[in-house]
C-alpha cells in the first residue's frame, strides 16, 4: 500500500541533475553549471550560505508562529535549492511573481525577511515595494500570479526589452507556482497566452509532491513538465534539491526568454519536508517513511558534502555561516515582536493613488473620533 | 520568570489539549527547544519554547484541554514580571502633579483603545492579588520608582509557584518524576493491555509492579478510559461504593454503534474450533523470507488473507442490507476492518481494497494500521467504509465470543486465543492418534436478514480450512 503512495524514486529519464544527493558532481549533455568569470567555489559557498540562511528564516518563522507571534506561516523546508538556484539565476532587471512560499527567492531579491513577517503577523498586507526589488507581492490566490507574470512579460515584449543583445536591458519574467496550481485554470490560461504571444516568461513549478493533502499522483497522469509540450513550448524537469542544476536550468530558460525565444516551463522536482502551513498536520495524510526517504536527498547536506570532500570550504566557513544564521534568527525574533501595529488611519492612505476629497474628509472624521479615547497618544 | 501562553497554532482555534510534556521541572532549555506536544481540532503540534532558562512549573496537566492564552509553562529566564502589565507611561503616573492619581494602571483596564488582537486570558488568582497589591502601594502615595515596582512584582510572583503547586499540575509533575518500577515483560504486558503503569498499585518487592498487578488493573475504569486526567486524580475506586464517568468521545460512539447494530440486524453466531498448527508453521516459514523482514508476520495476517479468499466464494459476507431501498448492496472490493483497543477506546480502522493486496502488502498495511491506531492517530476516513471486520480477542487470552457486527456490514469474525491442546490427528493411512497441537476457536456473527445459515457456515468452514492448511489457498 505504501509503495503506491511513494514518489517516483528518481525524476525519470529526463531529470537534470548536476550534483547527486551524495555530493558528487555529474555531467549532463545539455546543461552545465557555468558561472562565467566568477570563482566557481565562491559561488557554491554563496549558495550554501543562502540556503542555510533561508532555512533559518523558515524555521525561525515557524517557531514564531508557535510562540503566538505570527498568525500563520507557509514553510519551505526542503525547497531551499529550488528557490536559491532559480533566484540566483535572475538579473536585476528580471521580474518575479511569487506565491506565498517564495521566502528564499525574496531573500535573493533583497527583500528583508522581516517584511515577510509583517504579512504573516497580519500587521500589513505586504509592505515591500515590488518595483524596488522587482519582486511582486505574495499572491495567496493559487495560480493567479502566472497570469500577472504573463501579462507583465507581454508588456516587456511591447517595451522592446527583449532580444536587443544588451545584457542589462533584456528582461525575463519568472512565475512561481506549485504542483497543485498546475491544475488551476489560471495557470493553463497563462500557458496559452504565453505560448501564443511568445512572451518572455519562465514558468517555474516547484513540484513538492503535495498540494496540501493531495498527492501529485492525483494531479497529473504524466510528469508535469511534459504538459508544456502540449501548449507549444519546451518543458524541463530538474532535480529541485540540486542547487547547481536548478541554477543552470533556470539560467538557460531565462536567457531563452531574454533573447526573445519565448516561454519555458521548469519543473523543479522537490519535496515539502514540512507542513503545507503551520495550520496543517501532514502526518494525517502521508507516511513518515516518505519523508525519511527525502531527507536523504536534502538540498543543503549535499552541498556541504561536496564542499567538504573537495576542500572548497573549511570548518571556519561553516561555523561562520552558522553564527550568521543564529544572528539572523535572533534578529527575526526580536524584530517580529517589535513590528508596529498598523495605524487605523493607514487604511485611508492606501486606497487611491491620489486622495479624494471625500475620503480625506472621512479620514479626518475618523481621526477626530480616535482622539476622544483616553491615552490615544 | 516568563510564562508561555498557549498560542493559536491554527487559524482561529480557541483551545487545545496538552498531550505530552517533553520537559520536566528543573530542565534547562534553550529558545525553540520543544517543550510540549498539543492537539488541536486540526492537528498534533509540537511547541518550541520562546524562552531560554530553567523550567520551574508545568501549569497544565497532560490530558487537559485549555483555552488559547492560558499560561502552560513557567520558565526562569532571569526576566522579571510575568504578571501585571504596568503602564507607567500614563501622564497621571509619571507627570506627578499634586493631587493626581498615582495609580499605575493595568493596560487591560484602558478600555477601547486596546486592540483585541490577543485573546483575554483568565487571570490566575495570584495575578489578581498582585494587581491589588501594586495598586495599594501606589494609592498609599509610595514613590513610584521603576525598580521598586519591579521588586514588588518579583515578590508577588515568587509567591505564585507555591500556589501553583497545589493546582492541577501537581499530580502530573509527580508522574513525570517517579517512573513506575516494573520488569520489561510486565511493561510490555501493560502496554499490550493498555494499562498505565503509573496508576497501578504495586504489590511486588520494593514497590515493583507485578504481572498480577497489571492483570488486576485491566478493566478498572480509569485505565479503560485511558484518560490521563483520571490517572492524575485517582478516584480511588477501591474505597468508593460507586463512581461515575462521563460517556463521551470514542466510548460514546462505540455505545451508539453497538446498540444500533445489535437491535437492527438479527445476529447469528457460529463457531468452529480448528487445529492451526500448520498456520503457525507457515508463519514461521514466511518470517524467514527476506522480503518479509521489515513487516510483522502473524497468524492474524494469515487469517485476514483467509477471510479475503473465502469472501470470493461467499460474496454475501461482503455485502450490506439497505433497508431504505430494500436492496442488498454487494461490494466488489473488501475494506477489511480490524478492531483495535487503543488508549482512546475501541476503534475499527479498515484497510481499503484489502483483497487487491499481496500478502506482503497486506502485512505492511496491517502494521501501519495498528501502529497508527495505537498512537491514537486514526483518522475518521480510515474508519469509514468498512465492509467486513476481524476482531482479535485472542490477544486478551479468551477462546472466542459473540461479536457484534460493525454497523453497515454483514459479518464479523472473532479470532480466539491459540492454545496448546490435545487433538485427535489422523494420518494418511487413517490411523488416529492424540497429539498436542495449536488450536483456536473462530466465531462468526452475521446478519441473518440476508446471510443465511448455509452461506455463513460455508464461509466459516472455508476460513477454518485455510487456517488448518494454508496450502488450501491454491484451491481458491
Amino acid at each position: 500500500m505504501s509503495e503506491l503512495l511513494a514518489p517516483t524514486p528518481t525524476g525519470g529519464p529526463d531529470f537534470v541533475q548536476l550534483l547527486t544527493p551524495e555530493g558528487q558532481r555529474v555531467e549532463h549533455p545539455e546543461y552545465s553549471f557555468d558561472v562565467g568569470e566568477a570563482d566557481e567555489a565562491e559561488v557554491v559557498r554563496g549558495f550554501y550560505r543562502d540556503m542555510v540562511l533561508t532555512r533559518r528564516i523558515d524555521t525561525e518563522s515557524t517557531a514564531l508562529q508557535r510562540h503566538g507571534e505570527l498568525g500563520i506561516w507557509a514553510q519551505l523546508l526542503g525547497q531551499e535549492a529550488a528557490q536559491i538556484g532559480s533566484g540566483r539565476a535572475l538579473r536585476p532587471q528580471d521580474y518575479v511573481f511569487p506565491t506565498y512560499r517564495e521566502h528564499g527567492v525574496a531573500y535573493c531579491r533583497g527583500v528583508d525577511p522581516l517584511r515577510l513577517l509583517g504579512l504573516f503577523r497580519g500587521v500589513d498586507q505586504g509592505s515591500w515595494d515590488p518595483r524596488q526589488n522587482n519582486f511582486a507581492n505574495y499572491t495567496i490566490v493559487i495560480g493567479a500570479q502566472t497570469l500577472h507574470a504573463t501579462g507583465y512579460a507581454m508588456g516587456v515584449q511591447r517595451d522592446g526589452a527583449i532580444g536587443t543583445g544588451d545584457p542589462e536591458r533584456d528582461t525575463a519574467v519568472i512565475a512561481y507556482f506549485g504542483d497543485g496550481a498546475s491544475s488551476q485554470g489560471d495557470v493553463n490560461e497563462s500557458f496559452v497566452f504565453a505560448a501564443s504571444y511568445n512572451a518572455p516568461v519562465v514558468f517555474f513549478c516547484q513540484n513538492n509532491q503535495w498540494a496540501i493533502s493531495e498527492p501529485i499522483e492525483r494531479q497529473s497522469r504524466i510528469p508535469l513538465y511534459q504538459r508544456a509540450h502540449g501548449f507549444g513550448f519546451p518543458g524541463v524537469r530538474v532535480d529541485g534539491n540540486d542547487v547547481l542544476a536548478t541554477y543552470a536550468v533556470t539560467q538557460a530558460a531565462l536567457q531563452r526568454a531574454r533573447e526573445g525565444n519565448g516561454p519555458t516551463m521548469v519543473e523543479a522536482y522537490t519535496y515539502r519536508m514540512g507542513a503545507h502551513t503551520t495550520t496543517d498536520d501532514p502526518t494525517r495524510y502521508r507516511m513518515s517513511e516518505e519523508l525519511e526517504k527525502w531527507k536523504l536527498k536534502d538540498p543543503i547536506a549535499r552541498v556541504k558534502v561536496y564542499l567538504t570532500r573537495n576542500a572548497l570550504a573549511d570548518q571556519d566557513f561553516f561555523d561562520e555561516v552558522e553564527t550568521e544564521a543564529e544572528q539572523l534568527g535572533a534578529r527575526l525574533r526580536d524584530g517580529c515582536k517589535a513590528l508596529p501595529d498598523p495605524s487605523p488611519l493607514s487604511i485611508f492612505d492606501q486606497v487611491y493613488v491620489e486622495q479624494t476629497d471625500e475620503l480625506a474628509e472621512q479620514r479626518d472624521g475618523y481621526a477626530a473620533y480616535l482622539e476622544t479615547f483616553e491615552g490615544a497618544h | 520568570m516568563s510564562e508561555y501562553k498557549l498560542p493559536d497554532v491554527g487559524e482561529g482555534l480557541t483551545e487545545a489539549e496538552i498531550v505530552t510534556w517533553k520537559v520536566k521541572v528543573g530542565d534547562e532549555i534553550k529558545i525553540n527547544d520543544v517543550v510540549v506536544e498539543i492537539e488541536t481540532a486540526k492537528s498534533l503540534v509540537e511547541l518550541p519554547s520562546p524562552y531560554a532558562g530553567v523550567v520551574t512549573a508545568l501549569l497544565v496537566p497532560e490530558g487537559e484541554t485549555v483555552p488559547v492564552g492560558t499560561p502552560i509553562i513557567r520558565i526562569e529566564d532571569g526576566v522579571a514580571a510575568p504578571a501585571p502589565e504596568l503602564d507607567l507611561s500614563n501622564p497621571a503616573a509619571t507627570g506627578g502633579g499634586e493631587g493626581e492619581s498615582l495609580v499605575g494602571r493595568n493596560k487591560a483596564e484602558r478600555g477601547p483603545v486596546r486592540r483585541a488582537r490577543r485573546r483575554t486570558i483568565p487571570e490566575a488568582a495570584g495575578e489578581h492579588a498582585a494587581k491589588a497589591d501594586v495598586q495599594d502601594v501606589f494609592n498609599a502615595g509610595a514613590p513610584q520608582q521603576h525598580d521598586q515596582v519591579m521588586h514588588l512584582v518579583e515578590a508577588v510572583t515568587s509567591d505564585i509557584p507555591e500556589e501553583a503547586e497545589q493546582l492541577p499540575s501537581a499530580p502530573v509533575v509527580g508522574t513525570v518524576e517517579t517512573r513506575a518500577l516494573a520488569k520489561p515483560p510486565v511493561r510490555k504486558l501493560a502496554k499490550d493491555l493498555g494499562v498505565d503503569l503509573g496508576s497501578v498499585t504495586p504489590s511486588g518487592p520494593e514497590g515493583t509492579i507485578t504481572r498480577a498487578d497489571v492483570e488486576g488493573a485491566v478493566g478498572m475504569p480509569a485505565q479503560y478510559a485511558g484518560n490521563p486526567r483520571d490517572v492524575a486524580a485517582p478516584a480511588e475506586p477501591g474505597r468508593l461504593e460507586e463512581w461515575r464517568e462521563p460517556i463521551k468521545g470514542v466510548r460514546k460512539m462505540m455505545g451508539q454503534a453497538m446498540v444500533q447494530s445489535a437491535f437492527t440486524a438479527p445476529h447469528v453466531t457460529e463457531w468452529i474450533t480448528v487445529d492451526v498448527t500448520r498456520t503457525t508453521e507457515f508463519v514461521e516459514r514466511v518470517r524467514t523470507r527476506r522480503e518479509f523482514a521489515d513487516v510483522k508476520v502473524t497468524p492474524l495476517l494469515v487469517l485476514a488473507r483467509a477471510c479475503l479468499l473465502a469472501i470470493r466464494r461467499t460474496p454475501v459476507i461482503n455485502s450490506r442490507w439497505d433497508e431504505d431501498n430494500q436492496e442488498i448492496v454487494f461490494k466488489r472490493s473488501v475494506n477489511l476492518g480490524i478492531a483495535a483497543a487503543t488508549p482512546r477506546g475501541l476503534v475499527v480502522p479498515n484497510i481499503k481494497s484489502a483483497d487487491s493486496l499481496s500478502l506482503l502488502e497486506l502485512a505492511g498495511a496491517l502494521g501501519d494500521l495498528t501502529a497508527v491506531a495505537r498512537e491514537g492517530r486514526t483518522q475518521p476516513a480510515e474508519m469509514s467504509g468498512g465492509t467486513f471486520t476481524i476482531t482479535n480477542v485472542g490477544v486478551f487470552g479468551v477462546d472466542a465470543g459473540t461479536p457484534i457486527i460493525n454497523t453497515g456490514e454483514s459479518a464479523i469474525l472473532a479470532f480466539g486465543a491459540t492454545t496448546r491442546r490435545p487433538w485427535v490427528v489422523r494420518d494418511r493411512a487413517g490411523n488416529e492418534s492424540l497429539e498436542i497441537r495449536d488450536v483456536c476457536t473462530l466465531a462468526l456473527s452475521f446478519d441473518h436478514r440476508h446471510v443465511d445459515g448455509e452461506s455463513g457456515s460455508r464461509f466459516l468452514a472455508d476460513v477454518a480450512a485455510l487456517m488448518a492448511d494454508p496450502a488450501t489457498a491454491l484451491l481458491f
